[in-house]
């Protein structure tokens, strides 16, 4: 299980490449199911231009590693990985990867589901966008 | 006895400060914190406090030293 929060931008698909069985070694799980969340350039019916994360430093890491053991236990989940941007960040980059392996894909599906939706809620984050009106926070999380 | 304070997003914008030290009575709550910081207001129901880096509801004891911090709803991921 590993949980990391990253300041620059980061390759999700890359990062994948170079661990593809999450630590577990071949044959050892039969599900990998990945998540990227990506930055918008519209939101609310404004366009975006730019976007900085605030997080709180200890207590973020501390829930996220919380919900992914949560999440593991409760799916029976082999492994799973989440990486988080923090700080400034622009449209089109990756903010989020949430990587899951499994037995089977109903636990895969399931559990990495469930991360998302617990960081989603639980996971001190907060966006501040920049539109042409000027600076604004983010109030609420979109339907997933 | 003192509490360490943090606030964060437009939490922060509003209160005007990031981190602060407050005194309260030795039996207070995280809503005895809210009040010492705000001259007594009512804790809106969107706002979210955690102590010592957990989530906290706002008649969870303190203690001398802890860290207690208010903020809005999360919008991560």
């Amino acid at each position: 299980m590993s949980v990391e929060l990253r300041t620059g931008v980061f390759e999700p698909w890359r990062e994948l490449a170079d661990a593809p069985d999450g630590g577990l070694g071949a044959g050892a799980y039969g599900a990998t199911c990945a998540f990227v969340g990506t930055m918008r350039d519209f939101n609310e019916g404004d366009a975006v231009s730019r976007m900085v994360l605030e997080h709180y430093p200890g207590m973020t890491e501390r829930q996220l590693e919380a919900i992914v053991e949560e999440e593991r236990a409760a799916h029976g989940l082999l492994a799973a990985r989440v990486i988080h941007r923090v700080g400034p960040i622009e449209p089109g980059e990756p903010i989020v990867l949430v990587a899951v392996w499994a037995a089977h894909r109903r636990e895969a599906f399931a559990g990495g589901r469930a991360i998302m939706e617990a960081l989603k809620s639980r996971a001190p984050f907060w966006k501040h966008e920049q539109t042409s009106a000027g600076g604004r926070w983010v109030e609420h999380n979109t339907k997933g | 006895m003192q509490v360490t304070v943090k606030t964060f997003a437009h939490l922060r914008d509003r209160l005007g400060f990031a981190e602060s030290a407050a005194e309260v009575p030795e039996d207070a709550c995280v809503l005895d914190v809210w009040q010492s910081i705000t001259d007594g207001s009512e804790m809106p129901r969107s706002v979210l406090a955690a102590v010592n880096l957990d989530y906290a509801a706002a008649d969870t004891r303190v203690h001398d030293g802890d860290e207690v911090a208010f903020f809005p709803p999360v919008t991560g991921g």
